[in-house]
């Protein structure tokens, strides 16, 4: 099979879009789910959130942000383009279903990982409320699509670049205060983010669902990379998540798990920057 | 030419050794440990078999092997021959010849066992398969009728490959669907380099497409289409999707940052090729001090795995001693050769680690073996009092797998038992579904690479007795 990149768009200095030509996956994604791939015989796997899909077209679109090597060549791949190896869609679909008032919360790149469940969820019939946010104006993605798969669109720059100032988690805790019967909320962005959306949900005492971007091998739980503790078991992210309720995630370990590669990922990145510089790759 | 030399002389002879990397040498490298026969070597001891009549040898060879034969062809020096004859009831010859149980099968089978020195069978099938790859001998295909059939084989380990070689040899239609970005299963993923080379495993693997088989990598059964789908499309299917998911031994500390299962060890390190990082992107951590879990083969490669690394230090650490390990003796003898630890009689009780989540040491206590339990070993009772702290900065899980259900979750009608294994017909693999038929670890738990292949076999027979009497699952769905 051919995994073809149809579309790529730049949406800032790091942030990508692709699409991807991969018919029976966009037959069987569902929102929440992902994709793995690699780029090459030589490439790492990584696990990238399925953004969108068009089963008639044959397609999935994922985003990212230039972080390692793996997504700083990414970057560097052109339409026409093929991947050594896509494989999905993998994990379980979110649950939606007709719950009356929701809350999505995306931050950063996980704006694009958010807005399928969005739309999902408002098709559904609920009345959701989306907060998405980034570090500035640039970073920011997705808004029309946002805003239509949405029922009311609330938008936050840590810097204020763009509509206001705050974190994602401080315009929750407005909406939280104001709405009273919000029924479930689903937050996904980085570790940290996620963590802090719980903590102000707490409170409420409402459930929230987070993804959870553990690194992972083959995604198809056989290697057990992925594992996070959830409500004091052991849980393989790639089968049994990604998706989990937030409350009972042990965040610290999650965190820490998620530094794992932490000094071998900047060394290969440092390593593939100064070869490229000298003209070798 | 070589000739059959009297009876007398064969019983003088000793089993010829076959000459290995030197273990000073081998630890820093990931090339083969054992080096194979020269040609003289094969001859010699290809004379010394007994060309007993019946062959009680091939009552051991879950692959139908005509063994005698080859062995004849060997002394002969016709050693296409003999490929040839391998090649006609084992599509894994290179591959079986380095990692089948030999002990356990026509070794123990063989007569000269009863004296100390079985042929070497699985030596010599090596040497064959080697010389015909490197002299790129290739079968010919015998024309056969095309049977307007279509099976879909799930994995492409020694199961899946056997059962879609057998079938297309038949004349059927056969693709083989694989998750991973590469045929072979866990002769890929699992077994490392130094045991079993993967431009091996590729070239018999393309030997097999050579007869026609289709190979889909990148294609999640259960999630990219499920069973039940597949079933839409094909007439018969052979599940054969491997063990898969690790198993952790429940104990505080195990979602520490230096704890892996040995899949995710051996997978990051074989399929992904972590120990070529950073020419390779996937990166592995290399412990100092390393404990395996364990004393099967899986955790022999992790600690050999670990070994060539860099680690200083590799301990095994099993629960009871070595004359219960599970490893192959051979692997278990090449693991001490290359001065792995081994602590029998410990059984880790908790991984201790600091708050950035590397681990620091592992909680031990001390072992003694008590009455036998329902598996016929006796059974490791604790000593109270003898809890000890092993310092450590890695462990490694190697203590078995549990049922993936991934697949099975997608095959309404086809039963599973507790342990998520599916339930066959041990003559023909046949499940509760029809038409659908299962083998290798997904039946048997972790099993060896033979069993896998006889399951292939027998299920490639089975299929082909389901499809000739106008079996199709695509009829069931139609009517």
């Amino acid at each position: 099979m051919v995994f073809k990149i149809i579309r790529k768009e730049k949406w800032h200095d790091v942030v990508y879009s692709m699409r991807v030509k991969a018919p029976y996956i966009a037959q069987a994604a569902q929102p929440g789910q992902f994709v793995i791939l690699m780029i090459d015989e030589k490439g790492e796997r990584i696990p990238l959130t399925i953004a969108d899909y068009d089963r008639e077209e044959g397609w999935i679109q994922v985003v990212f942000q230039t972080v390692g090597k793996t997504t700083t060549r990414l970057a560097q791949m052109n339409e026409g383009d093929e991947f050594f190896s896509f494989v999905g869609p993998l994990g379980n679909p979110s649950k939606i279903g007709k719950y009356g008032t929701v809350v999505t919360v995306g931050g950063g790149t996980g704006i694009a990982c958010i807005y399928p469940v969005t739309k999902a969820l408002k098709e559904a019939g609920n009345r959701v409320i989306a907060i998405i946010g980034a570090r500035t104006k640039g970073l920011i993605i997705m808004e029309d699509e946002m805003r239509k798969a949405s029922t009311e669109l609330l938008i936050t720059t840590d810097d204020g670049s763009y509509v206001r100032k705050g974190f994602v988690t401080e315009v929750l805790d407005e909406v939280l205060q104001k709405e009273k019967d919000v029924k479930k909320i689903w937050a996904i962005g980085p570790a940290i983010m996620m963590k802090v959306v719980c903590d102000v949900a707490k409170p409420y005492n409402v459930e929230t669902t987070v993804s959870l971007n553990a690194i992972m091998v083959d995604g198809t739980g056989m290697c057990g990379s992925c594992r996070v503790t959830v409500d004091g078991e052991t849980k393989f992210t790639c089968v049994d998540g990604p998706e989990f309720n937030g409350h009972l995630v042990d965040w610290r370990e999650f965190m820490n798990r998620l530094l794992k590669y932490d000094r071998l990922e900047k060394l290969s990145l440092e390593m593939y920057k100064e070869k490229q510089q000298k003209g070798e790759e | 030419m070589a000739k059959m030399i009297p009876m007398k002389e064969r019983g003088k002879r000793v089993q010829r050794a076959m000459p290995e990397q030197a273990v000073k040498e081998r630890i820093h490298n990931f090339n083969e440990v054992p080096l194979g026969y020269a040609k003289e070597d094969a001859i010699y001891e290809a004379q010394r078999c007994l060309q007993c009549d019946p062959p009680t040898c091939m009552e051991g060879c879950p692959a139908e092997v005509d063994i005698p034969q080859f062995i004849k062809k060997i002394v002969e020096e016709d050693f296409s021959g003999a490929y040839f004859k391998i090649l006609k009831t084992n599509s894994l010859p290179a591959v079986c010849g380095r990692v089948c149980p030999q002990e356990d099968q026509c070794y123990k089978t063989c007569v000269w066992n009863k004296a100390g020195k079985p042929i070497a069978i699985g030596r010599l099938a090596r040497f064959v398969a080697d010389w015909a790859r490197e002299q790129n001998i290739h079968e010919e295909l015998p024309e056969i009728e095309e049977k307007d059939k279509r099976v879909a084989i799930v994995g492409s380990g020694p199961a899946g490959l056997t059962c879609a070689a057998d079938l297309a040899k038949m004349g059927y239609d056969v693709t083989i669907f694989e998750a991973l970005q590469k045929p072979g299963g866990v002769l890929v993923y699992g077994i490392p380099e130094f045991r079993l080379p993967k431009a091996i495993v590729e070239y018999e693997v393309g030997e097999i497409k050579r007869l026609g088989v289709k190979v889909v990598t990148n294609f999640v059964v259960g999630l990219t289409k499920s069973v039940d789908e597949l079933a839409e499309e094909f007439d018969a299917i052979f599940l054969a999707n491997g063990a898969g998911a690790p198993r952790f031994m429940g104990i505080p500390g195990e979602n520490l940052n230096d704890v892996y299962s040995a899949n995710e060890f051996l997978t990051r390190c074989n399929l992904m090729k972590a120990y070529r990082f950073p020419e390779f992107d996937t990166p592995i951590k290399a412990g100092k001090k390393v404990a395996v879990i364990g004393a099967g083969n899986v955790a022999m490669d992790s600690a050999r795995t670990a070994l060539r690394l860099g680690a200083e230090e590799v301990h095994i650490v099993y629960r009871r001693t070595r004359k219960e390990a599970p490893a192959r003796r051979e692997e278990l003898v090449h693991a001490e050769e290359e001065g792995i630890i081994f602590d029998y009689l410990t059984l880790p009780v908790k991984i201790l680690g600091d708050k950035k989540g590397n681990v620091t040491s592992i909680e031990c206590i001390k072992m003694r073996l008590g009455e036998p339990d329902e598996s016929g070993r006796r059974r490791p009772i604790p000593i109270e009092g003898t809890n000890f702290n092993m310092p450590v900065d890695m462990v490694i899980d190697a203590i078995g797998t549990v049922a993936n259900p991934i697949v099975a979750r997608s095959a309404t009608g086809v039963q599973t038992d507790e342990r998520g294994y599916f339930v066959t017909d041990e003559k023909t693999c046949a499940t509760t579904g029809k038409g659908i038929f299962a083998g290798g670890d997904i039946v048997r738990g972790a099993a060896t690479v033979i069993s896998a292949i006889g399951d292939g076999k027998r299920a490639a027979k089975a299929i082909n007795d389901y499809l000739s009497s106008g079996g199709s699952l695509r009829k069931q769905i139609i009517h």
